[in-house]
């Protein structure tokens, strides 16, 4: 049967949208489910964050790992990092992913109907409901580490991505911004678990939407695809907010995420609300239909994926992968020239600027047989600097793993008195020399420098 | 007294795909009134409910709730309360949490909802408010479904199976609030499996079968739809009784026992009541004492079967035997008989 819906008839009203809001909440943190949720998401960040920063062992295969005894900062990009992983995914999955299935499960939609008098009222309160208590989840991630992190280590200056510092009041400023990022991507999978909630009906299915959607696309981010298809998924997002830590800040990608992610979050709501008020709520024993899946969710939504693609191709300068020899060696040369300057620092070295330092890189992909372009773990680059009063110019070499998001670890490979391992003094203690391994990162939309 | 409709229901038909769940259906049910809808399973009892608690809507056919007519759009008349396929309840909160979150969606209605606490009075759940509905017994569930429904001050009470699960606490409370909210004026329209609650709380019933409404009236003329009915004698001397019984004009007595029926039943015969009285005149006469008679199937259940077609097939009954020339009973007061069928009856 396809109900159309109505508004109230014979001076009988809905019920309004507040209270069927309120109900909805009730309803979701009524559940333990909900309630171990929030205790872990407002308490195990900062447990975590506060734990690892006092190890001398880091995870510096994270993002900003391996500055978490170095500056509290760090520990909450490390959460978010991780995350935009696995975390958001999975969070919005068992909260939109099940505030419509829960109803079949229960068997409680006519009871609802009956109640609210109106699907569309419905549908409302149960998207702000699930909507609230993600933000509230978001919100307890974003705390938790950011409180761990100061309480353990402090509020010292942190390394952007590019090796400049940032100041304690710009790094929180940046933090802040990197985690209201990353609530787009968020909603864009909250609204894919919207759609899976309602279109799967009491199928676990519908729960899992989210969290497999993510896993494929991380797969997908894996693959040295174009940079306009890598933008065009809305997981990019999860990993844009590190153009944030640069100067200047790769605005581009994050851009380009939000618009994608914002446009996955109305095209996929709205289908959930149109399946919905389509739906036929007789059908106690309703699972969705295969076809009616592909037609009213997967088409679309693929459709989406297209058209984002076209617009990025056509609006952009970038091509192939986004990771380019030239952009690549500014981008080395750039972290180089801020670490070694904090290099000195620690040291108790004169001081030297950038701009003295003129650093620049040559970097090669797999030798001569390869192109140098793309992700791989074969790039390999010489850094060259000046320092001010000397005829000689320094030289480094460096092993580049770069992925395809563009992230990249440098990897010291001599001379060791400049980027091999030894410890150096910082206020918070002994630490790693800073150009022995650090992270960078390339903007995929940037044009290639000229030479 | 001139009784408003509170239902009134015109040629309503509904299809799920090719299936016709409801086929021209006729409904009346005026205010006051406690209306059982009965039939098989799959007859469209929960569709013809759903119908009217507004959560479908006819392909064709007049609907008209309390006075509203209802159209070909899906919405929920003002007035209706209740549930179908049990009551919607959220097991992760109380009682008292679940009629309340109602209250809450309710109460810019008119302003006329009723009091949680007193709701939950009603059904007998005082005592298990603040529990959570996870640890509820399915009667209990019903009679909370039964309070959700009366938070609404219903005009038009729509419930399903309300009396799926329930101890005899829990029926009395049930009853007490259906007859109690039929005598302030609201029509109550339920459907049952147990045709003991049908006989105690309708005045009137509508048997559907396949889609079809195969009876609709008064429960007594229900009960007068079963024909004739088996019934069955426990008496001092069964020998006897079979004898007397077969020799009885009109009756035929029911060899063997079907599975499931008391062994001690000495004698099941099949016949109109006339001919029942006069069995137990002779029983009398003879000096055989009668301690149980009943009919085997209650009449309204028979009447369902009967209606339906969904009844066993019919045991093969021996005829009446010729009466002898030398057997000639004393005619007894055919009332002799009743204190001992309505007696079965009440205990039933």
């Amino acid at each position: 049967m396809t109900a159309i819906v109505t508004g109230p008839r014979g001076g009988v009203r809905p019920a309004p949208v507040l209270h069927g809001y309120r109900f909805e909440l009730v309803k979701l943190l009524s559940q333990w489910r909900i309630r171990l949720l929030l205790l872990a998401c407002w308490i195990a960040p900062a447990a975590f964050v506060a734990a690892v920063s006092l190890q001398s062992s880091l995870p510096s295969d994270t993002v900003f790992g391996r500055w978490m005894n170095s500056t509290g900062w760090a520990g909450s990009l490390v959460v978010l990092d991780f995350s935009c992983s696995w975390a958001l995914p999975l969070l919005t999955a068992l909260v939109a992913g099940d505030v419509f299935a829960v109803e079949d499960r229960l068997g409680t939609w006519r009871h609802l109907l009956v109640a609210v008098r109106s699907p569309k009222r419905i549908f409302v309160a149960k998207t702000l409901a699930s909507l609230t208590l993600i933000l509230l989840l978001v919100a307890g991630l974003a705390a938790s580490g950011i409180v761990g992190g100061l309480a353990a280590v402090g509020d010292g200056q942190l390394a952007g991505l590019d090796g400049h510092l940032l100041a304690p009041g710009d790094a929180a400023g940046t933090v802040l911004l990197a985690w209201a990022c990353a609530l787009a991507p968020t909603l864009a999978f909250a609204a894919v678990g919207l759609l899976g909630s309602v279109a799967l009906g009491r199928s676990p299915m519908g729960l899992l939407m989210p969290a497999l959607l993510a896993f494929v696309l991380q797969l997908a981010q894996l693959l040295p695809l174009p940079v306009a298809v890598q933008l065009a998924l809305p997981s990019h997002a999860f990993l844009a907010w590190r153009g944030l830590f640069t100067s200047p800040a790769q605005a581009g990608p994050i851009l380009a995420g939000l618009v994608v992610c914002l446009a996955w979050a109305v095209v996929a709501t709205a289908l959930a609300y149109r399946m919905f008020l389509r739906r036929d709520f007789t059908d106690l024993s309703y699972d969705g239909s295969g076809r009616q899946i592909l037609v009213g969710a997967v088409l679309p939504l693929a459709a989406l994926v297209v058209v984002a693609f076209g617009v990025i191709a056509g609006l952009t300068p970038a091509t192939g992968s986004g990771v380019e020899q030239g952009k690549l060696q500014n981008s080395l040369a750039t972290a180089y020239s801020h670490l070694y300057r904090l290099q000195t620092r620690e040291l108790h070295r004169p001081d030297v600027t950038e701009a003295q330092l003129r650093a620049t890189a040559s970097c090669d992909k797999g030798g001569s047989r390869v192109l140098d372009e793309g992700p791989g773990n074969d790039w390999r680059c010489v850094v060259s600097w000046r320092l001010p009063g000397a005829t000689a110019v320094g030289t480094a070499i460096y092993q580049l793993d770069v992925t395809a998001d563009g992230r990249y670890v440098a990897d010291g490979d001599g001379p060791k008195e400049v980027n091999g391992y030894f410890q150096v003094r910082t206020p918070t203690g002994d630490a790693p020399n800073p150009l022995w391994q650090f992270d960078g990162n390339v903007d995929l939309l940037a044009g290639t420098p000229k030479e | 007294m001139h009784r408003t409709s509170a239902v009134q229901a015109r040629g309503i038909t509904k299809s799920f795909g090719d299936v016709i769940a409801l086929d021209g259906v006729d409904l009346d049910v005026p205010s006051g009134q406690v209306h059982g809808l009965v039939g098989p399973n799959g007859a469209g009892k929960t569709t013809l409910l759903g119908l009217l608690l507004g959560l479908a809507v006819a392909d064709r056919g007049s609907l008209e709730i309390l006075g509203t007519p209802v159209g070909r759009t899906l919405s929920v008349p003002g007035g209706v309360a209740g549930f179908v396929d049990g009551p919607g309840l959220y097991p992760s909160l109380t009682a008292r949490q679940n009629l309340a979150a109602l209250a809450s969606l309710r109460r810019y209605d008119a302003g006329h909802t009723a009091d949680v606490g007193d709701a939950l009075e009603q059904v007998g759940l005082t005592d298990v408010a603040d529990d959570r509905v996870r640890g509820f017994s399915l009667g209990m569930r019903q009679r909370l479904g039964l309070a959700a429904a009366l938070l609404t001050r219903p005009r038009l009470l729509v419930l399903d199976e309300p009396a799926n699960g329930l101890d005899p606490a829990g029926k009395y409370h049930v009853h007490r609030v259906i007859t109690g909210l039929a005598a302030d004026g609201a029509a109550v329209v339920l459907s049952s499996h147990r045709m003991d609650d049908l006989a105690a709380l309708c005045s009137e019933v509508t048997l559907l079968a396949t889609g079809r409404i195969v009876f609709s009236g008064p429960v007594g003329k229900l009960a007068a739809e079963s024909g004739e009915l088996d019934y069955r004698l426990v008496t001092s001397d069964p020998e006897a009784a079979q004898r007397l019984a077969a020799r009885t004009p009109g009756l035929r007595v029911v060899p063997g026992h079907d599975a499931g029926q008391r062994q001690d039943a000495d004698v099941v015969v099949r016949g109109p009541v006339p001919a029942l009285d006069e069995l137990v005149v002779r029983l009398v006469q003879a000096g055989v004492a009668l301690r149980e008679l009943g009919p085997v199937v209650p009449p309204l259940e028979a009447a369902f079967l009967a209606l339906t077609g969904t009844g066993p097939e019919p045991t093969q009954a021996e005829p009446a035997q010729p009466e002898p020339a030398q057997a000639d009973p004393v005619q007894a007061e055919p009332a002799q008989a009743e204190p001992a069928l309505a007696a079965k009856e009440e205990a039933r």
